[in-house]
């Protein structure tokens, strides 16, 4: 790749870009790609598509503002990053939505020939923000991309409209040329997706390079930076992975492992649907998906699967969780395996489906009739959506029983680069069904998992019927006796109590001033605002995140007791504190927020703070 | 529960291998224990390995049917069986799987279930128990009640217009139609093996006195005494002719159904609708107009690809396309991979 010989590069170990535009014009095919081309330069990444509501709005408009963030760096990179350092604007919607999350100082590169006054009358500017002066704060770079697109691609014989949705390519190439990245890995990329329109391959690649050029051979930015290769990755063969995609690929390497088919029963639902999509081309590592007619249905035939023996998931988002509830009892009654997958959103109701959210915790937990207790984990990335689909089947195949696993909005569609594991390094997971006619029993369970005999129909000599109604303790035959029903409550509890789970680990002293107690995609925040105040004000400031949220950790009791203060940072009212408080006896606190976006670094950081200034306060 | 050894070949099984230990606790006199002993009649001779068969049912007194078999059996919740089945048939094709459901479990609560196994056409044999009430919660309406009925939640009577579960099925697509009822072991025999050696979804309407709540819904057309004059046998090829003298039957008018009667021994007129299970839905449709004499017995019966082996089909495929997925390509396919090492330090990387 050539350098620009009149600007000088520059050394930057991190930066957070965002690229903001309206729904058509391929904001997210344009962060991905910046994204996969860092990731392929070695940095780490951490990405935030954050989708405007699914139905489009009309075009030029706020509500139809899509964005993209990434943040890469030569340096150990935890979450996308509060605020951009670039913001590329595609319209004045577009920035008028992003311009409150830009610090003064920081770039925004914006499409100036999309400032015309009918898009800005739709982004309700009375006057020209370029022109005002209103932008004072910031260093604004004023792109012609449309003319620029235009010239561009003039002689390629494609019509204005083609050659306009050309534009993101431009967009991206000045990008690349702003952080001095390859063109290669995109370029690639076009010429296998427009494979069969070699026009429009052209045309994109054109745009992707006339951006690059432009940036390069004119005074737009004074300088360039180079962000280097990432060193603390570990040796590998690495690939993008997005929290959806690994649940998938979870779920397969669990089956596999276990020597079963997966039979996957879902119902579309956002953000969940990307999990039937992938699961619906793994076909040929035996993986049946069963689109149904509803969320009850879904799970219904994942039951009926489970009955037959294969590993039965049933993914969804909060609304389908509740239409699923009766069927998890039914699941928790005749103690089949089965995962249930939520991938959480804003709520209650249909809530804000593109947004992401972490309120359905006491619903996993408590959300049915009766006492139903199951296991619920909850991944911290999306690399953890990997491990934990695979411990979430474990548990379930193992125990017999439901197991939740809750990811969420933000890392179900952020990705993050996973090293390919080796299949060989992933534990076993042994299943055995019953086989032997002498004696057999259905409730027959063993001592030590409580895991009941799995007996498939089809084997001759063990004919036996399930159901939903309380059964006898081994027989499984019907029962309405009292001290049966009391064992059989206590048992289905205990169940889930002795499932050996990893103990919580702190990161940060293991003892001190303050802990953030948190679970599931809060997980980048909390950690890079704890080693920020750790290194800024010396204080000792830890985290520790949960996966196993039923049952917590043998050892969480002792880790609370070993902080003066603990901090429950939740995308919710007090779900995890609520827990913690009434198992522990212990005064955690709080910090809330239910906005449907992720916690930024600078908010948990001031609450850190906060905190400690008040103890320091009331002990002195 | 005795033990069948896979290796020795069976012996000929009898209704009393069919037959659970469990006591059967339905109300005395309730048409259930018939239509259970028709199906455990016909279970041995069907020649289906008990283990081979698994009865699916969800909440209602005819859900309690599973109990009573000596098969598999999964007593599931309201208005799921269909999902559950359709779950069980697709990840085991190889069993054969009776849903047991009644108008309450099956047209009210799980009519939405209901309607799409029957569009997929799975390969489930479906057993409707109609009666008309709700059962076990003791004496309300039902989707199949008469309009006006006083019942426990309706004193002053029903306002809802009933479904016909035969038209419910016929316009949800199914490939198999068919009728019977409790109090006739020989027609409930004929009809449920007819369906038990339909591949797809049979669905079979069984009209059954709920002797609690409903005494003699039905008496009107199955009733011993009348029987003859009030119910029209369908049988595939022959035309519609009724009555206790064969004097009476039924042809076309316009867009529609006229009754024709003839002297006692004399010719029937040449015009008589000559049934066909293979005629178009809308064939299958007109009849269940039969209401007054009532049709019975298999009104549609067509072959289509069922759900369960398409799915099974495309697992072949796929697998034949692509080989038996390995984990070692799962996490590669479709990603672009690049690689971190001693080599990935001078600031480009490559895609491939
Ligand atoms: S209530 Fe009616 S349907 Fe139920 S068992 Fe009694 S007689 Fe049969």
């Amino acid at each position: 790749m050539s350098t620009a010989t009149t600007h000088a590069l520059q050394e930057a170990t991190r930066a957070t870009v965002r690229f903001a535009g309206d729904s058509g014009d391929g904001m997210q095919v344009t962060g991905g790609q910046f994204t996969s081309t860092s990731a392929m330069i070695g940095n780490d990444v951490a990405t935030f598509p954050d989708f405007p509501a699914e139905i489009r709005a009309p075009a030029g408009t706020l509500p139809g503002v899509s964005g993209f963030q990434i943040q890469f760096g030569s340096i150990d990179i935890h979450t996308p990053g509060d605020a951009p350092d670039v913001l590329v604007a595609m319209n004045p919607a577009a920035l008028k939505v992003n311009l409150p999350d830009m610090q003064p100082g920081a770039t925004i590169v914006v499409n100036e020939n999309a400032f015309v006054p009918a898009n800005l009358k739709k982004a309700a500017y009375a006057t020209n923000p370029l022109e005002d002066g209103s932008l004072a704060k910031w260093r604004v770079v004023k792109l012609p991309l449309s003319d620029l697109t235009r010239e561009a691609l003039k002689d390629t014989g494609l019509d204005p409209a083609e050659v306009d949705r050309c534009k993101n390519f431009l967009a991206l190439g000045v990008m690349f040329w702003l952080y001095d990245r390859p063109l290669e890995p995109t370029i690639e990329w076009v010429n296998t997706k427009f494979k069969k329109k070699p026009q429009y391959a052209d045309a994109n690649n054109r745009a992707l390079r006339a951006g690059f050029n432009f940036a390069d051979t004119t005074e737009l930015f004074t300088s360039h930076y180079r962000v280097r290769p990432a060193t603390h990755l570990p040796p590998g063969e690495y690939r993008q992975l997005s929290g959806n995609e690994a649940i998938a690929l979870g779920l397969v390497t669990a089956a596999k492992k276990a020597g079963l088919g997966a039979f996957y029963g879902s119902y579309p639902i956002t953000p969940a649907s990307d999990i039937l999509h992938h699961l619906s081309g793994l076909k040929h590592y035996g993986v049946k998906t069963f689109q149904a007619e509803d969320e009850i249905a879904a799970i219904g035939g994942a039951i009926g699967a489970a009955f037959a023996g294969e590993l039965a998931i049933t993914g969804t988002s909060g609304p389908g969780v509740c239409l699923k509830s009766e069927a998890i009892g039914l699941a928790i009654m005749t103690e089949l395996p089965l995962v249930v997958v939520n991938v959480q959103r804003a709520g209650p109701s249909t809530g804000m489906p593109t947004k992401t959210e972490q309120a359905d915790l006491l619903q996993a937990l408590f959300g049915r009739n009766g006492e139903s207790p199951v296991a619920v984990l909850a991944p911290a990335t999306p690399a953890e959506c990997f491990t934990l689909s695979i411990e979430a089947a474990r548990l379930a195949l193992t125990h017999r029983c439901p197991v939740f696993l809750l990811s969420d909005g933000y890392i179900a569609n952020g990705a993050e680069p996973w090293r390919l594991p080796d299949p060989a390094q992933i534990a076993p997971i042994p299943v055995q069904f019953a086989t032997e006619a002498a004696g057999f029993k259905p409730y027959v369970r063993d001592p030590e998992t409580l895991g009941r005999l799995w007996a498939l129909p089809g084997t001759p000599g063990l004919e036996h019927r399930l159901g939903g109604l309380e059964k006898w303790d081994g027989s499984g035959n019907i029962s309405y006796d009292p001290d049966n029903h009391h064992h059989m409550v206590a048992l289905r509890a205990e169940k889930v109590a002795r499932m050996k789970v990893a103990d919580a680990e702190v990161v940060g002293p293991q003892e001190g001033d303050l802990l953030l107690l948190g679970w599931g995609s809060t997980y980048g925040a909390l950690l890079t605002a704890a080693e920020q105040v750790r290194k800024e004000d010396g204080a000792a400031v830890s985290v520790c995140q949960l996966r196993s949220l039923n049952p917590f950790p043998k050892n969480l009791g002792q880790v609370l007791g070993r902080f003066k203060k603990v901090i429950v940072p939740e995308l919710n009212l007090g779900q995890l504190c609520l827990l913690v408080r009434a198992r522990y006896l212990v005064d955690a606190e709080s910090f809330a927020k239910v906005k449907g976006r992720p916690f930024q670094v600078g908010e948990v950081v001031s609450k850190i703070r906060e905190t400690l200034a008040q103890a320091s306060g009331r002990s002195s | 529960m005795s033990s069948a050894s896979p290796a020795k070949p069976l012996p000929k099984l009898t209704r009393k291998d069919f037959t659970s230990d469990q006591e059967v606790r339905w109300c005395p006199g309730c048409g259930d224990y018939a239509i259970l002993a028709a199906v455990q009649k016909l279970m041995p001779e069907l020649g289906i390995p008990r283990e081979k068969t698994v009865f699916v049912s969800g909440i209602g007194c005819s859900s309690r049917f599973p109990y009573y078999m000596n098969t598999y059996g999964f007593h599931t919740i309201h208005g799921r069986a269909p999902s559950i089945a359709t779950g069980l048939k697709c990840a085991n094709p190889d069993l054969t799987v009776w849903v047991v459901t009644g108008d309450g479990d099956g047209l009210s609560i799980g009519g939405n279930h209901l309607l799409h196994a029957i569009r997929r056409n799975v390969d489930l044999k479906m057993l409707l128990f109609n009666n008309r009430i709700y059962g076990l919660t003791k004496g309300q309406y039902s989707p199949t009640s008469e309009q006006g009925k006083t019942t426990k939640s309706t004193p002053m009577g029903s306002l809802e217009r009933p479904i016909n579960p035969l038209r419910f099925a016929i316009a949800s697509e199914a490939t198999f139609v068919a009728r019977t009822y409790d109090t006739d072991l020989k027609h409930m025999g004929a009809v449920l093996e007819a369906a038990a050696r339909h591949k797809g979804m049979a669905f079979v309407e069984i009209l059954q006195n709920c002797v609690i709540f409903n005494d003699g819904a039905f008496d009107a057309h199955v009733d011993k005494k009348v029987r003859d004059d009030q119910l029209v046998y369908l049988e595939h090829g022959k035309p519609l002719i009724y009555g206790a003298q064969k004097n009476h039957g039924v042809r076309m008018k316009g867009f529609g159904l006229e009754f024709v009667s003839w002297a006692p021994g004399a010719t029937p007129p040449d015009d008589l609708l000559v049934h066909d299970v293979h005629a178009a839905a809308s064939y299958s449709y007109l009849l269940t107009e039969l209401e007054s004499p009532l049709a019975v017995g298999v009104f549609r019966a067509v072959q289509a690809p069922t759900y369960d082996a398409l799915m099974n089909q495309q697992m072949a495929a796929a697998r034949q396309k692509k080989g038996e997925g390995r984990l070692e390509d799962l996490y590669r396919e479709g990603a672009s991979l690049w690689t971190v090492g001693a080599q990935a330090g001078n600031g480009s990387g490559n895609g491939h």
